[in-house]
């Protein structure tokens, strides 16, 4: 899983790498609303075998989608993998400053979509983490394990394997090997 | 390495259309069924409110037909895609979702009769006002623009009779007013032009015609080009404002560049009910899987066909684009540089007795209601498609009494000018 060299457009094996191997994510940013996107990503990531950890400020203790929530980052009590963030870009370099004063260094800073801030992409990357900007975690895991075809959505992917179920259930594909 | 990026042949046959997770199927299994068991009742909640990805009822999706959704965007380049029961179909349900009563949308004359019917007529009727322009006079769209407009439409190769549209130009002038250019991509097929490199915003398809190019299957396709920004524009309710039908989501912002697509999907589809049969859309995808190939003889065979009746006595003149005397020849080469595609027309001297003789005495072409199929077809618009139109109308539409169309179709092209040869004669 080698670098991006720029961040206007990522590999397919870069974010299929990333999503396979990160299993604690954190979002900063997740609602209690459930007709927000960030609600959406925390549920969707979790019906998926991720353990999501919602992250808002007034939320620390309380419950989103089903799922505890926390105040701040440091409050998570395992060591994260991820942090995604649904926040605008202008608050991202102070998230990026909790996630580098977190005891265990995630191995991936992602921003949502619409989120981009170059500078910290490139004190996250001095930091020996991985970086995506601008893409929803939603959206790539379905692009990529061809569920997002069934929104009618252009994966932009071919493949002549057959798609794998997660185990669980019918209507939930995993994201394949890394190759 | 960089991943690649596939040609449209490639597309044509792979795009959308994995292996089947449960048996290892390759060709797209053809899922004949209404509805889709749920994982549990969390899945199923999750479903009904758009936060996941999957399978409730076949009025809303089918595993089938999502292929041929993703097909099409992929050769059109598009984010997205909806099949629909039928290319009037896809025109309703997109219309919908962009007007409200009392709304105006700019249409360009030169449309298939039955657009024209369409627009004329039902649409009137829901309160969507069209505002006609020629789009030989780009001029007309400007001044057919008013604040009410919310759309503009047109047909990137017209139908019938080998008119091509400025698409570039057209969609300067949405651009301008603001509002989305929707093209009709039906007669060039993403084979021979691609509306959205040109600015378009939506494509339509009647996939009834070279899409699925075998006769055989009615359907409708929309794509969404991911490029129009709906967020935040009270003009367009139904993608930018909370939606009551799923407790307050905003389709722009849940789905963002693919936001038209699923509130064609889940509020237009789901609530107008126009679906595709899975059936109808498995015999589309195969037809797809040749589209390059059969695309590009249709259009052989039409410049033949062309060449031949221009220089036919009894012929007094031939409208095809691929012609380098015909006007739109500059479009052509611009917009569809592989071929002007397989629709044509022609009049002959003989006026609307020598239609009727002509579609009476063919043999090899078929006398029918229908173009893009793989035999060749002709038709008196003046007695059938535009029938219903006014005679001043008919002019516009390029349908005038002595007016014979076209499809050409893929048989051997000497089988195809012989049976002309021959009915021309008689």
């Amino acid at each position: 899983m080698g670098r991006p060299l720029n961040h206007d457009r990522y590999d397919e094996s870069y974010i299929r790498g990333i999503l396979n191997s990160v299993k604690n994510i954190a979002v900063v940013g997740a609602s209690p609303s459930d007709n927000r996107p960030s609600h959406f990503v925390v549920k969707y990531l979790a019906e998926h075998g991720y353990n999501v950890f919602p992250i808002n400020p007034g939320q620390g203790g309380k419950h989103i989608g089903g799922i505890p929530a926390y105040a701040r980052l440091a409050d998570v009590p395992e060591p994260l993998d991820m942090v995604d963030v649904f926040r605008s870009s202008a608050h991202v370099p102070a998230v990026l400053d909790e996630v580098l004063a977190l005891p265990h260094r995630p191995k991936v800073f992602w921003m949502q979509l619409g989120v981009r801030d170059d500078a910290a992409a490139a004190r996250a990357e001095a930091a020996d983490m991985n970086v995506v900007m601008n893409r929803c975690p939603k959206i790539e895991y379905g692009r990529l394990s061809g569920e997002i075809n069934w929104a009618g959505v252009n994966t932009r992917t071919l493949s002549s394997r057959r798609a794998k179920r997660l185990p669980g259930g019918v209507q939930r594909l995993s994201l394949g090997d890394d190759k | 390495m960089a991943d690649r990026k596939p040609g449209f042949s490639t597309l044509s046959i792979h795009a959308g259309a994995q292996p089947d997770p449960t048996t290892g199927a390759r060709a797209t299994p053809i899922y004949q069924t209404t509805s889709f068991v749920f994982d549990d009742v969390e899945h199923a909640a999750s479903l009904f409110g758009l936060q996941t990805f999957g399978n409730i009822y076949t009025r809303i999706g089918n595993p089938t037909c999502n292929v041929l959704e993703e097909r099409v965007a992929a050769l059109e380049g598009g984010t997205a895609a909806l099949a629909v029961a039928s290319g009037h179909a896809a025109q309703a349900v997109v219309f919908q979702a962009l007007l409200r009563p009392g709304d105006e949308f700019v249409a360009a004359t030169k449309l298939y009769g039955g657009s024209i019917n369409q627009f004329n007529h039902a649409f009137k009727s829901f309160g969507w006002n069209v505002v006609w322009a020629d789009p030989d006079d780009l001029a007309s769209f400007e001044k057919a623009v008013s604040p009410k407009t919310k759309a503009i439409f047109i047909e990137s190769i017209a139908n019938p009779g080998g008119i091509l549209t400025d698409i570039a130009a057209v969609a300067k002038i949405a651009s301008k007013a603001n509002v989305p250019l929707i093209v009709d991509n039906t007669l060039a097929t993403p084979y021979l032009c691609r509306p959205f490199e040109f600015g378009a915003d939506i494509i339509v398809h009647s996939a009834t015609k070279f899409l699925g190019g075998h006769g055989n299957s009615i359907g409708g396709v929309i794509v969404d080009g991911g490029k129009f920004n709906w967020a935040g524009d009270e003009r367009y309710p139904m993608i930018s404002a909370p939606r009551p039908e799923y407790n307050g989501i905003v389709m722009a912002e849940t789905f963002g560049n693919f936001g038209f697509a699923i509130a064609c999907r889940v509020l237009g589809l789901r609530d107008l009910g126009p679906a595709l049969s899975p059936f109808n859309a498995f015999l589309i995808i195969t037809g797809i899987e040749t589209l390059p190939l059969r695309m590009q003889k249709h259009c052989d065979n039409a410049l033949a066909v062309a060449k031949y009746l221009s220089t036919h006595k009894n012929v007094a003149w031939v409208s095809y684009a691929g012609l380098p005397a015909n006007r739109y020849y500059k479009l052509a080469q611009k917009y569809c540089p592989k071929g002007a595609g397989a629709v044509l027309t022609f009049g002959l001297k003989g006026g609307f007795d020598a239609g009727v003789n002509l579609v009476s005495n063919v043999k090899l072409f078929s006398h029918l209601a229908n173009i893009g199929d793989t035999r060749s077809l002709i038709i008196h618009p003046a007695s059938t498609t535009h029938r219903q139109l006014s005679d001043a109308q008919k002019k516009i539409a390029g349908a005038s009494p002595d007016v014979v169309r076209l499809s050409v179709g893929i048989e051997d092209i000497e089988d195809i000018i012989a049976d002309l040869e021959q009915g021309l004669a008689a």
